[in-house]
């Protein structure tokens, strides 16, 4: 069987799970490698200390990509001040851009995202944009020059799991890039649902965060990614969804 | 220069020299307070807003009235798991530091008030950056810059330049200072401020002009839509508090929320904080009861506020003892401050202006990051960055 990796703008992973912002600490990011398997970890920048850029990475574990996102940003324009000081910072060509103005429900503006994701691609970064499931939004991203898509399932904070399902799929089926799912994943099965209907990886953190246990929780993930990877591959999924009925009740006749 | 001011100034009424807005917010928040009998609501009432995912206006009115006291633990456990969601364990920090003590308001209950007798004191830009250096040194990275109410004394200039050492030293920098036009906010933002906070004090426009005697306080609508104009000049967030105690704490606490509310509709990008202040004992007057705002209503309050607005930020004082806001953090406040000298110049040495008011938890940066930490919280520093 061929491998099954991950492709972003040309770099390679194997592991499908991203830890995203939000909660941090050593333990989280621990079990999140270790665990989780993870190999990409988000960082905000605003969450960072004055004079702790160096510390950014002391953080983070050897072989580990970093993906500073821009939240705090408001406007394209913010976003990209914000990508190029992480840049500046040592934090790779990696980017998430984030584009809230939002304060209630923190949902991303595709319009403004779009537009940093072109400005950004531009300079060279590998953009990622998180955005809110619109097929001909995704569209100007992949015009853009984003390196994969982040849909979300459901307002940040909302627990609420795949709220934007039928979308993603739409996402999932009609573009060429990853599509990786991202806010709204408060539960493994959840995960494990995102990964059968075809999304290229899931990003999570505050349902590892906030867990009694940090690092069963991380490996619960990791197996929950894989099972729906696993089934996504083999196809039973969409046999089942799409009806596998042998029979002909209305062409049938043709064959008479 | 600006028209005097005094008890027989029309307090409803602009000065020529005050920027004038839309009165839209402002109608809407005193006509919800106006109709608010908080007495109406019953048990079953409570129950409804407990168990509603959203929590409409007038959830959160029943959530304010004397019928949800019985229901306190449950809707501090609702209160918690919002801020849960919404937060996860982060507790942020921060230390609010007085430049100066000059007022031109007389408003009756303050300690700063200009009829006040106490030592009058302003930092000049060295004294403000070695207080600066100290509070930096506690590994703080916010700070919250107060000054008295005077614009003479204080001038925007002067509050620029603060802002302009503070951004050397930390990463979030916020003001509690006069009600300004939305052109000096947007320079105050230029200058690398990024929060401002109004108290209204009380909401009640009758009460008011009975307490804000003489000073440009004394004019409503312009304390009233500072924070619009905040926004409207280019700041992130704006905070919002009533003085509790001083009128129907109910009403006032629903106004407060509905301000909030109504602002961050109109403007959705603009971030929203709570502050939840209560009458305390303050220098030259001890007169001052702070009517019936107990510990009991003071949870309630600050959940209530939290379960209508559940990403909003809440400040938890030092005025209130450690207890309290060790076990409010746990709950629905997310903001903390820490090391905490309210007088002038006090961080560094001896002070040189007298303090508005006594706080009563007095514990520094490492004893509240340790309290934190002991709690299965996540104190933060940062959760911010200018753009």
């Amino acid at each position: 069987m061929k491998e099954d990796k991950l492709v972003i703008g040309n770099h390679e992973f194997d592991s499908r799970f991203i830890l995203g912002s939000g909660k941090y600490s050593l333990d989280l990011i621990d079990a999140a490698v270790k665990h989780a398997g993870a190999q990409i970890i988000t960082l905000a920048l605003r969450r960072t200390t004055t004079d702790d850029a160096a510390n950014i990475l002391d953080y983070i574990p050897e072989g580990i990509t970093l993906l500073p996102n821009t939240s705090g940003a408001r406007t394209a324009e913010e976003a990209v001040r914000i990508a190029k000081l992480s840049r500046e910072l040592g934090c790779g060509d990696f980017v998430k851009v984030e584009v809230i103005h939002d304060s209630k429900y923190l949902l991303p503006d595709n319009y403004e995202t779009i537009k940093a994701t072109e400005m950004l691609a531009k300079e060279g970064f590998i953009v990622m944009p998180y955005m809110y499931p619109d097929l001909n939004a995704a569209r100007d991203l992949v015009n853009a020059g984003a390196s994969a898509i982040m849909p979300l399932g459901a307002p940040i904070g909302s627990n609420k799991g795949l709220c934007t399902k039928d979308f993603i799929q739409i996402l999932i089926d009609e573009i060429d890039l990853p599509i990786i799912v991202d806010a709204g994943i408060g539960k493994p099965s959840q995960a494990c649902e995102a990964m059968e209907m075809g999304a290229a990886a899931v990003m999570a953190n505050t349902a590892i965060a906030t867990a009694g246990d940090i690092p069963a929780m991380a490996g619960a993930f990791k197996h929950a990614i894989e099972a729906g990877r696993t089934a996504y591959l083999a196809g039973l999924g969409r046999v089942i969804e799409k009806g596998g009925s042998a029979s002909s009740p209305l062409t049938g006749f043709l064959k008479n | 220069m600006s028209e005097r001011i005094d008890e027989h100034t029309d307090h409803m009424k602009y000065t020529d020299d005050m920027q004038a807005i839309d009165h839209d917010i402002m109608d809407r928040v005193i006509a919800e307070m106006d109709a608010y009998d908080a007495d109406v609501y019953t048990a079953a009432d409570v129950k409804a807003a407990l168990a509603a995912e959203e929590c409409s206006v007038e959830n959160f009115k029943a959530l304010l009235s004397p019928a949800a006291l019985p229901f306190l633990e449950e809707i501090a456990q609702k209160a918690q798991k919002e801020t849960r969601k919404h937060f996860g364990n982060s507790v942020m920090l921060f230390t609010p530091l007085y430049i100066a003590n000059y007022c031109e308001n007389y408003c009756i209950y303050c300690g700063f008030n200009c009829h006040n007798k106490i030592k009058r004191a302003k930092l000049n830009a060295q004294e403000i950056e070695k207080e600066m250096k100290t509070i930096a040194e506690t590994g703080l990275e916010e700070i919250l810059i107060l000054t008295g109410e005077s614009p003479k004394n204080s001038s925007v200039e002067y509050i620029g330049e603060a802002c302009k050492i503070a951004r050397k030293y930390f990463k979030v920098v916020g003001l509690e200072v006069y009600p300004m036009d939305s052109k000096d906010y947007a320079y105050l933002h230029e200058c690398g401020a990024d929060f401002v906070t109004v108290f209204q004090e009380t909401y009640n426009s009758d009460k008011y002009k009975t307490l804000h005697l003489g000073g440009r306080k004394r004019i409503f609508p312009y304390r009233f839509n500072a924070q619009e104009r905040a926004i409207m000049g280019g700041i992130r967030g704006v905070g919002f508090a009533a003085l509790l105690g001083l009128d129907d704490f109910r009403k006032d606490a629903l106004a407060t929320g509905m301000h909030a509310y109504l602002l961050q509709r109109k403007y959705p990008h603009a971030e929203i904080a709570f502050s939840c202040p209560r009458l305390r004992p303050i220098i030259n007057n001890d007169k001052i009861n702070p009517k019936d705002v107990h510990e009991p209503q003071l949870l309630q309050i600050i959940c209530a506020y939290r379960i209508f607005m559940p990403f909003a930020s809440i400040t938890i004082s030092s005025r209130e003892c450690a207890r309290f806001r060790d076990n409010i953090i746990q709950i629905a406040a997310t903001k903390i401050s820490a090391g905490v000298n309210v007088g002038i110049g006090g961080h560094t040495g001896e002070e040189k202006g007298d303090e508005q008011f006594e706080i009563d938890d007095g514990r520094g940066v490492d004893e509240i990051y340790q309290m934190i930490e002991k709690n299965g919280m996540q104190p933060v520093m940062s959760d911010y960055i200018y753009v």
